[in-house]
């Protein structure tokens, strides 16, 4: 019998290593796999590089994992942002090392590692700094640039549901970049809410196939819902709408 | 009689040349205020980068949805018919010449059509850039919503730009709060002055050599 599930996020997150390379999925703090990366930080795993598209925001998940000074590089396509200050402050003091990738091409070259693409041409970047030192080439009269898959030795998801096998279907735009990471890493761990029979989920919608997935953990229904139906109630960071008011700065 | 039009009737303006049945990304800032004039009885599809066509409008304060934001990481809704993909086939939409306009904001833009809008340069800053290069090549029409001129005074629309570029003669049309400008191989021509401006007084603001836009080159999407 197949069981990916594990009782527990200690035992998700067990042997990670000093130096891993991770993918963290998330867009902001939507499909940000919180009780994982809270996880790891309590297992203690040091030297990493992150892989996500931003940098952490306000003080938990991802920003938590930084103020411990666990991260020695990150690569990510948007870092400043309004509630960023916990890597401003690591940045700006030398203490992290920053690969900046246009989002396209960190999404695709995340793609590209989990296809066993070798390599790819993107036309997005060519001409700016951020394709300085890059091979170019032009095909059919367009300019491109080569990138690099990313591999990860370890990709952390958050999503709504799995099963026994690894099978995962997500909610709405906490989806984002949980499908491609969880096929670009050499081991990849899922958080869901709930953990359904296997046979529950429609295999229409199955998004990420048990294939991908390593390890399965469940971590309980968000605030916002209540047994998988929309209640709403939170503020755009999830608390009760009541305990502060929610934050409408944009990130320019 | 003013030489200027604010944010929200600029964004009216760039509203009224997104025709129904387009896919349209409105990046984040202040070209988002282009949805709020799109027409109610037209159906314009948005796309959001981080996974959904057929945004809607922001929810109601006790309807925030943490899992369901737009660019911006604002809470929106998703309207009857709406969809959620992946990163990569987010990018794909873009990337892919799929989405028939994109609007976004600007630091530059010159006459041969290259966009600065990530990042000033400036020693120091925190670069962040997101999908403002995978945009700018990747929509048929590129949209700039901007002020003529920076707070000091400064043109934004200059002979090459100088800060750091997101693409290269990418962009279609640019929206100012003076004037709309066409990019075409001769360089900047003004497709509509507002108030009191005339093809000579941009001229003189932005210290480029304009010229009237073609009537026939007035539809949407024209290409540069």
């Amino acid at each position: 019998m197949i069981d990916k599930t594990v009782p527990d996020v200690e035992a998700a997150v067990a042997g990670i290593p000093d130096g891993a390379t991770i993918m963290i999925g998330g867009f902001g703090r939507a499909g940000q796999p919180v009780e994982l990366i809270d996880a790891l930080i309590a297992q203690g795993a040091g030297d990493l590089t992150i892989v996500n598209n931003n940098a952490g925001n306000g003080d938990t998940g991802l920003a938590a994992l930084l103020a411990k000074k666990r991260v020695r590089k990150i690569i990510c396509s948007f870092p400043r942002q309004h509630d960023s200050w916990v890597f401003d402050g690591l940045y700006r003091a030398g203490e992290i090392e920053l690969e900046l990738v246009p989002q396209g091409n960190l999404a695709e070259r995340i793609r590209a590692a989990g296809a066993g693409i070798g390599a790819f041409f993107s036309p997005t970047g060519v001409g700016t700094e951020l394709a300085e030192g890059k091979e170019a080439r032009e095909i059919d009269g367009r300019s491109y640039v080569l990138e690099y898959p990313i591999k990860a030795d370890f990709a952390l998801v958050s999503a709504l549901q799995g099963d026994r096998w690894g099978n995962l279907v997500y909610r709405e735009t906490a989806r984002n970049f949980g499908p491609i990471m969880a096929t670009a890493a050499a081991s990849t761990i899922a958080q869901v809410d709930e953990i359904v029979e296997l046979g529950s989920l429609d295999p229409e919608a199955v998004v990420t196939p048990g294939i991908f997935v390593d390890r399965l953990v469940a971590v309980g229904e968000r605030a916002w819902l209540d047994d998988g139906v929309f209640v709403g109630g939170v503020d755009i960071e999830g608390r009760p709408a009541t305990a502060a008011p929610t934050q409408t700065e944009v990130d320019q | 009689m003013s030489t200027r039009i604010d944010r929200n009737e600029l964004a009216e303006r760039v509203a009224a040349d997104i025709p129904e049945g387009s896919y349209v990304n409105l990046g984040i800032g202040a070209p988002t205020l282009v949805a709020n004039y799109l027409p109610d009885d037209q159906e314009i599809i948005l796309h959001t980068e981080n996974g959904l066509l057929g945004m809607g409008p922001a929810p109601d304060a006790d309807r925030i949805d943490p899992d369901l934001i737009n660019a911006g990481k604002q809470p929106v809704t998703a309207l009857p018919g709406a969809a959620y993909f992946h990163h990569a086939d987010s990018f794909a939409m873009m990337r892919g010449g799929h989405l028939d306009v994109c609007v976004l904001g600007a630091f530059q833009v010159s006459e041969t059509g290259d966009l600065a809008n990530w990042s000033t340069g400036a020693p120091g800053a925190i670069p962040a850039v997101g999908g403002a290069m995978d945009l700018a090549i990747g929509a048929k029409s590129v949209y700039v919503m901007t002020d003529l001129l920076t707070k000091t005074g400064e043109p934004k629309l200059v002979a090459a730009c100088t800060y750091p570029l997101t693409g290269v003669a990418c962009v279609t049309r640019v929206y100012t709060d003076h004037a709309v400008f066409d990019v075409t191989p001769d360089g900047f021509a003004v497709r509509e002055a507002f108030g009191e401006n005339t093809v000579e007084s941009l001229s003189e603001l932005t210290g480029l050599t304009l010229r009237e836009a073609d009537a026939a080159a007035a539809t949407s999407g024209s290409e540069t």
